[in-house]
């Protein structure tokens, strides 16, 4: 078993060789894809299991990997509370995402579920690493795939939208890597162990350069308010389990890395960069809101609803005490459920009538009742409603975000919950509810086995962390305290400064009053 | 009376003899055999470079002929890059030059001709060696640009070659003449010496012979603003002689400019380095931002090689050991990844250079799977993006800079790379996104080019997964 994590990393690629080799035969193509990606998940169920709660990195495999000139990268990898959710999170989707495809991707199937897979040896790779090299090598990693299941199987403006996604996302990453360089000379010879550089005590000015370099390439990610014209394309453009996987997974490494790197990397230059990130992510929430509401495609309308949920986990992350973490990276999970399911059913209207426009449907309820029902409870999902997941995680992120310093921000986001319900439920009014007046409406059919099954486990997850979260939340508590200590090094370190402790308490970062660099520093 | 013989150590040019006497038998074996099938010249100058691949010594500095030449780890790795530059070319020349119908046996002695040339740079203590290396080089490579004598982009670009290579020599020599002027001596080793008197290294004269110098390399690296030659030049000579140009002799450029700056100049470093530092950001903007435009697939792979040495002079303006040993990381996986890239392009283009643009490759992905996988990974290596030699090499050159302070030379240096991925992908949205317009049955993978292909392939994802060995190769290998 300590070769676990790399097992369930490594599984998808050994389907990619498999499916390399095989047979242009659809349905064993699309058969060996599901099992690989099955085998993968019920792999890292055994994560769940044995992961203790406690903060330190769990399942740790650590290899020598290059030692030349100066520099020394490992294959590092380990899990934590704060990654164990989201590997989950990819392996539980990916199986889902590949039964979506069933019958949506008749065209080179081969080459599609060799991309599906390779994607997800990315996403997890990314999720496990510890040693920033390796970090952005699967980070890279990730973006060909998409690129290509953009571009190959997408709709018709799919180049367009191929080629925007993996320019922006490849502009940011790109200033990352000088900034990882430099941070790795600023720690000296070694290697590039995260924890190595945690701690660093690096002067604030540093920082903020730093801490700009990583954030861009995160918030083109997320992504953040500027930064998010690509998604609404890649989005639309997509083919179905593309989007489920860009909506639930791909979306989370951009939060993913403020928490396990912008955040406790730069304590200071997160104090300072707070109020800006919590303005764009509150306007992120407002503005996405009300142009979601006026989209007239419901792919769309999903997608920017995406900007506007991630712009919650924001401020969650931001407000950096237990709630507001939790709640943020509970938030991060239940939008990779709900925001992934609406996306398939998205996919499932669009497949039996190939348009996805809110004035072409009405009443569907009437000739679809399973898929009416399915429908409302992921929307309710979506919009927050007590009962399903998504209110756990908006109500943790509020409630930490008003015992924060965000506590202005946190009243205004709050906003965002009532404008989710009005472009979720208007929407799902015009679609499910009134007249059945559209003859190619009235023989749809309902929902047929595999899409019921495909939906099933996520309406299951839906109610399971609506209802009972404790378990969730328990397995990251502990990783949670160590950022919060870590994210706050400075301010602490402060504190303990025995004159003027009470004072400084309620001083904000960066203040001039400080001694910068000041030999008393946490470790 | 004593007569004063210079001290020889034929050991130390062994690899250069064994390619020069092949060489010079093949155009005896031409002109004997009367045969019009010309590959069989082909596979005996593949044994030489074989057997002269395996004459390189490693782990030893033997200096010969009076310092004009140093057997060294710097010298072998680069001599490497040069035969399996011409090794690869080689595969695929027979397969082009019998589709254009100007199979003529003197092709082979002369790329043999033109490693010689290569190593005899990459082996120069003495700027008289440099300068010599340097013409046995050119002189085969103008012959080469213009082979296919019945085409006429062909004759331009041989022409074109030959009076911009003829005329950066001029530069590079009165460069070498006012360093001799300056310090009196053209041993590389001894300039350094006399560069520590401030009166010598503080003389108008051997400043000037250095710019000249940069201008003179800059030339034969194909760096911005002296870069004009390269696209025509490129597009015009035939493709395998193309991709031979664009991997070997810049690296060969490369070693001698590395050579000469670093042993000889380092009393001028803080002035070659921020000339370094502008050339660098010229050419690597130049050459990408050209590129960006371009339809035929060989004028923008030229201007790609634009940035590409732009990339490396990123590397050369910090001159540590990571910047350093990246450059020669990087020379190696660019002959691998761009040698074949323009295997699949000579297979794919048509007679006579045709089809040779970005729009002929619709479609490729769906009939020829294989090839255009290969080209795909080529193209990602290019563009530097992980798991490929071309990101190792290019962490290296960026780290390099960073680690001594350039870090705006680095952010310009990824910005352009970012830059880069949208004609790297345009290529590949046309392969895989675009309806195939012809069924590309013309295109014959020949043993050969298949060969040249795995070998490519190979060196672009083996060391770009397990980089270690060649890294720790080149780490050693500094000069």
């Amino acid at each position: 078993m300590d070769y676990i994590l790399s097992l369930i990393t490594f599984i998808p690629l050994a389907g990619v060789l498999l499916l390399l080799v095989m047979p242009r035969n659809n349905a064993l193509l699309r058969g060996v894809a599901l099992a690989v990606s099955l085998i993968t998940f019920i792999a890292s169920i055994s994560l769940i299991c044995e992961f203790k709660s406690i903060a330190d990195y769990q399942f740790v495999e650590n290899i020598p990997w290059i030692a030349a000139g100066s520099f020394r990268m490992n294959y590092h990898v380990g899990i934590d509370g704060i990654s164990l959710w989201l590997v989950i999170l990819t392996t539980f989707i990916m199986p889902i995402a590949i039964l979506s495809t069933w019958t949506a991707v008749e065209e080179k199937v081969k080459e599609y579920m060799i991309c599906l897979l390779l994607l997800q040896v990315g996403m997890l790779g990314a999720f496990i690493s510890l040693d920033l090299f390796l970090f952005y090598i699967f980070w890279e990693l990730m973006l060909i795939p998409m690129y290509f299941i953009i571009g190959i199987w997408g709709g018709k403006n799919r180049i367009y939208a191929a080629v925007k996604f993996f320019i922006y996302t490849m502009v940011g990453s790109l200033l990352m890597l000088v900034a990882i360089m430099y941070l790795y000379f600023k720690a000296g010879a070694g290697d590039f162990d995260i924890s190595r550089f945690y701690g660093l005590g690096l002067d604030p000015g540093t920082q903020t350069w730093l801490f700009l370099a990583f954030a861009l390439a995160f918030a083109i990610k997320v992504p953040m308010f500027p930064f998010h014209t690509w998604l609404p394309d890649a989005h639309t453009e997509a083919p179905t389990a593309g989007s489920v996987i860009l909506a639930a997974v791909l979306l989370k490494m951009g939060t993913y890395g403020f928490v396990r790197f912008a955040m406790p990397l730069f304590p200071d230059a997160t104090a300072r960069f707070t109020p800006l990130i919590a303005t764009l992510s509150v306007i992120g929430i407002v503005y996405a809101s009300l142009v979601a509401m006026m989209q007239e495609d419901v792919k769309k309308l999903v997608a920017y609803s995406s900007v506007a949920h991630l712009g919650f986990v924001m401020i969650g992350l931001f407000a950096l005490n237990q709630q507001g973490i939790a709640g943020g990276m509970l938030q991060m999970i239940n939008h990779g459920i709900s925001t992934g399911a609406l996306f398939l059913i998205v996919g499932f209207i669009y497949e039996r009538r190939h348009t996805r426009l809110i004035s072409d449907f009405g009443g569907l309820s009437k000739q679809m009742p399973i898929f009416a029902t399915i429908f409302m409870i992921v929307t309710f999902s979506s919009v927050g409603l007590p009962g399903t997941n998504g209110f756990v995680g908006e109500f943790l992120v509020l409630l930490g975000g008003f015992e924060s310093k965000l506590r202005l921000w946190t009243i205004l986001a709050s906003s965002g919950v009532i404008l989710s319900a009005v472009y979720m439920l208007w929407m799902f009014q015009r679609v499910m509810f009134g007249e059945l007046s559209n003859p190619k409406n009235q023989v749809l059919k309902d929902l047929n086995g595999r899409e019921i099954a495909i939906m099933t486990p996520l309406i299951i997850m839906i109610f399971v962390m609506g209802i009972y979260p404790k378990p969730f939340i328990d397995k990251m508590t502990p990783s949670i305290e160590k950022l919060i200590v870590q994210s706050k090094q400075k301010q602490v370190a402060s504190v303990v400064l025995p004159p003027m402790n009470m004072a400084i308490q309620e001083m904000p970062a960066g203040h001039p009053a400080l001694p910068t660099g000041h030999p008393v520093e946490a470790k | 009376m004593e007569l004063a013989l210079p001290q020889m150590n034929f050991l130390t040019i062994m690899p250069e003899t064994v390619l020069s006497v092949v060489a010079m038998a093949l155009l005896l074996v031409n002109v004997l055999v009367k045969s019009k099938e010309k590959a069989y010249l082909g596979y005996l100058s593949l044994a030489g470079l074989v057997g002269a691949l395996f004459t390189i010594p490693w782990g030893q500095k033997i200096s010969g002929f009076e310092e004009m030449v140093l057997q060294d780890n710097f010298s072998s790795f680069f001599s490497v890059i040069f035969i399996l530059c011409a090794v690869m070319t080689i595969l695929i020349c027979d397969g082009y030059f019998k589709k254009e119908g100007c199979n003529h046996g003197e092709l082979y002695p002369l790329i043999l001709f033109a490693t010689v040339g290569m190593m005899f740079m990459a082996k120069a203590t003495d700027l008289m060696t440099v300068f010599l290396g340097l013409e046995i080089l050119s002189v085969a490579l103008y012959v080469l640009a213009g082979f296919n004598r019945d085409n006429v982009k062909s004759n331009e670009a041989g022409l074109k070659y030959f009076l911009l290579g003829a005329f950066s020599t001029g530069f590079l020599l009165y460069g070498m003449a006012l360093i001799y002027g300056a310090t009196g001596t053209t041993k590389i080793a001894k300039i350094a010496l006399a560069a520590q008197n401030g009166a010598v290294s503080g003389n108008m004269m051997f400043l000037v012979g250095m710019l000249l110098m940069a201008t003179g390399f800059s030339f034969k690296i194909a760096a911005a603003p002296f870069h004009m030659w390269t696209p025509d030049v490129y597009e015009g000579a035939p493709t395998p002689i193309t991709a031979f140009m664009s991997a070997g002799p810049k690296a060969a450029g490369f070693a001698a400019f590395l050579r000469v700056f670093i042993i000889a100049l380092p009393s001028l470093t803080v002035q070659w380095s921020d000339l370094l530092w502008i050339l660098a950001v010229l050419t690597m903007t130049t050459g990408n931002i050209i590129a960006l435009s371009q339809d035929n697939i060989k004028r923008m792979l030229a201007y790609s090689s634009i940035a590409h040495a732009g990339y490396a002079l990123v590397g050369f303006t910090a001159h540590n050991a990571s910047g350093v040993s990246g450059i020669l990381f990087y020379l190696l996986s660019y002959t691998f990844m761009n040698i074949g890239a323009f295997a699949i392009i000579t297979i794919i283009g048509k007679k006579g250079e045709a089809n040779n643009n970005v729009q002929d490759y619709a479609g490729l992905g769906v009939k020829r799977p294989v090839l255009a996988l290969c080209l795909a990974i080529f193209l990602f290596s290019l563009a530097g993006i992980p798991p490929t030699a071309g990101f190792i090499g290019k962490f290296y050159l960026f780290a390099g800079a960073v680690q001594q302070g350039y870090i705006w030379l680095a952010i310009i240096g990824v910005l352009n790379s970012a830059a880069s991925v949208y004609y790297y992908l345009r290529v590949m949205v046309y392969m895989y996104m675009k309806t195939p317009e012809e069924d590309f049955n013309w295109v014959k993978l020949t043993p050969a080019v298949a060969l040249c292909i795995i070998i490519a392939v190979a060196g672009v994802l083996i060391p770009g997964i397990i980089p270690n060995s060649v890294l720790n190769l080149a780490a050693i290998s500094l000069p």
